[in-house]
């Protein structure tokens, strides 16, 4: 390797993405239109399913099962789909799994660059945007069924809350408001959380709900996984507030598992 | 139709590295050291905003002396080459050794090669692990690396300051005591520098993955006493 200089007329700036395309260094989005044709039927790449995030009085409270399938099969059993962006910011990829992770990587990386060149933390804003472009330059391999649909949400320094995006195919990206989940399972974790919300819940009962989403989603779909007392896997769940990212640990969400299903047990419901 | 005259490669060089040196000479030192968890920087330097010392990966600092412009284009291109390393292989395959010696090689390509050399000297800080010490590796502007494991000084004065530094340099000192020996080398004995006169950032585990930390104003004033 050689140091990259460039000359002030034609420098990257912060911009990473922009860099390694310059160094030629293959990144997810590259590959594009490489596949032949179309990429017939959804058993020959792994598949991650539902993440979600809601909103809090201190931040934000992302949370995702740990399924990653091959068609009708289970790939993996404790794959990570909630990953920390920067300090301030999280994000939660559903779709394809190998380039929904390369892109996750990718955007890390951008975050981290832009903030060592830069001598500043791009705003949360910033950061939303630079993952819509990733997306949108993903576009071509969705249309060939690689879909990745990722969910971003951070703590906006500047407004003092936190924040949730939720992207389409496309690339366009959606703030919102209270709540979002994606994913396969997507659809019934949002209905769980839609039952339970009320704005400026408490920490612990934002976790809660999240934990309760998951468990419905799974439930009901097939290719969301539930908590797993046998092998001890259980969903990823993590905050971001004021402090930070901070992962929420796997012992609390083993408890809070065990504790909603003796809930519901006690109220004479279906666990 | 006139020869070109001729000049002695000696005199070239010996000339090049005045002007060099002239560059350096005329900004502020910058000192770094080692302390019981991790490396200190301190550079004399008021400026809040252009910074001398920066991040480059989670465990490697760059800091630099003379000219601002051209030290910052090097602390850029290590920014890049690190990341982009990190990116391609994986985070532990990034390492300062090599990126002293990219920085080694092209100072010294600029010097021998160009009409001006670079006035800068540089230094690459990379936190110690359990298998191996802490690196500081001070880059010359002609392109000469050397590499330290006490403590290492940049800028004009050099001698001097190091001398001060020596006398009260100790192996595994705390952060305070390291950090006020370190402000006393750079002010000499005529002058005192207070925080809002420094830069200062350590590298120092406990900071999670990114290591990279610079003291703030009052958490320094905290702890120069």
């Amino acid at each position: 390797m050689t140091l990259p200089l460039f000359s002030t007329t034609d420098d990257p700036g912060p911009d990473f993405a922009g860099l390694i395309r310059r160094l030629k260094v293959p990144t997810p989005a590259m590959s594009a239109g490489a596949a032949p044709g179309e990429a017939s039927g959804s058993d020959r790449f792994r598949h991650g399913t539902t993440v979600a995030a809601l909103r809090f009085a201190d931040g934000v409270v992302m949370a995702g099962d740990r399924r990653a399938t091959e068609g009708h099969a289970i790939a993996h059993r404790s794959m990570e789909k909630v990953f920390p962006a920067d300090r301030y910011s999280a994000v939660a990829i559903a779709g394809a799994a190998g380039p929904a992770v390369e892109m996750v990587r990718l955007f890390q990386t951008q975050l981290e660059h832009y903030e060592k060149v830069e001598g500043v933390v791009l705003s949360l804003e910033g950061k939303a945007n630079q993952l819509s472009q990733m997306v949108r330059e993903h576009l071509p391999m969705a249309m060939q069924g690689l879909a990745v649909v990722p969910l971003f949400a951070g703590y906006d320094l500047t407004r003092g809350t936190g924040r949730i995006f939720t992207y389409d195919v496309t690339g366009g990206h959606f703030e919102e408001t209270e709540y979002n989940a994606t994913g396969s399972g997507g659809r019934d974790a949002r209905t769980t959380i839609k039952l339970g919300y009320r704005v400026g819940m408490a920490r612990d009962e934002a976790v809660e709900l999240s934990i309760e989403a998951l468990y419905e989603a799974a439930d009901e779909d097939s290719a969301t996984g539930g908590p797993d007392l046998i092998r001890g896997i259980y969903p990823l769940v993590a905050t971001v507030t004021a402090e930070g990212f901070l992962a929420v640990p796997e012992d609390e969400v083993a408890e809070r598992f065990a504790a909603l299903i003796e809930r519901r047990r006690a109220e004479g419901r279906q666990p | 139709m006139t020869m070109p005259y001729y000049v002695a490669p000696e005199q070239v060089m010996k000339d090049r590295a005045e002007y060099a040196q002239k560059g350096i000479a005329r900004g502020r030192s910058l000192v770094a050291t080692t302390y019981d968890l991790g490396i200190a920087i301190v550079a004399d330097n008021p400026s809040r905003s252009l910074h001398k010392i920066s991040e480059i990966y989670d465990r490697i600092a760059f800091a630099g002396v003379g000219k601002y412009n051209e030290f910052d284009q090097l602390r850029v291109s290590g920014i890049r080459h690190a990341d982009t390393k990190g990116y391609a292989y994986s985070r532990e395959d990034v390492e300062a050794r090599s990126l002293a010696n990219l920085y080694a090689q092209y100072l010294g390509q600029v010097f021998t090669h160009e009409m001006k050399p670079l006035e800068v000297e540089i230094l690459v800080a990379e936190l110690g692990t359990e298998l191996r010490p802490p690196q500081l590796y001070h880059i010359a502007y002609e392109g000469t690396i050397t590499d330290e494991d006490r403590y290492a000084v940049l800028g004009g004065e050099t001698e001097a300051i190091a001398q001060r530094l020596d006398e009260e340099w100790a192996s595994g000192w705390s952060l305070t005591d390291a950090l006020r020996s370190a402000v006393g080398a750079l002010a000499g004995p005529d002058r005192t520098l207070r925080g809002q006169d420094l830069e200062v950032a350590i590298l120092a585990e406990g900071n999670g993955r990114r290591a990279f930390r610079r003291l703030v104003n009052g958490e320094l004033d905290d702890l120069l006493g």
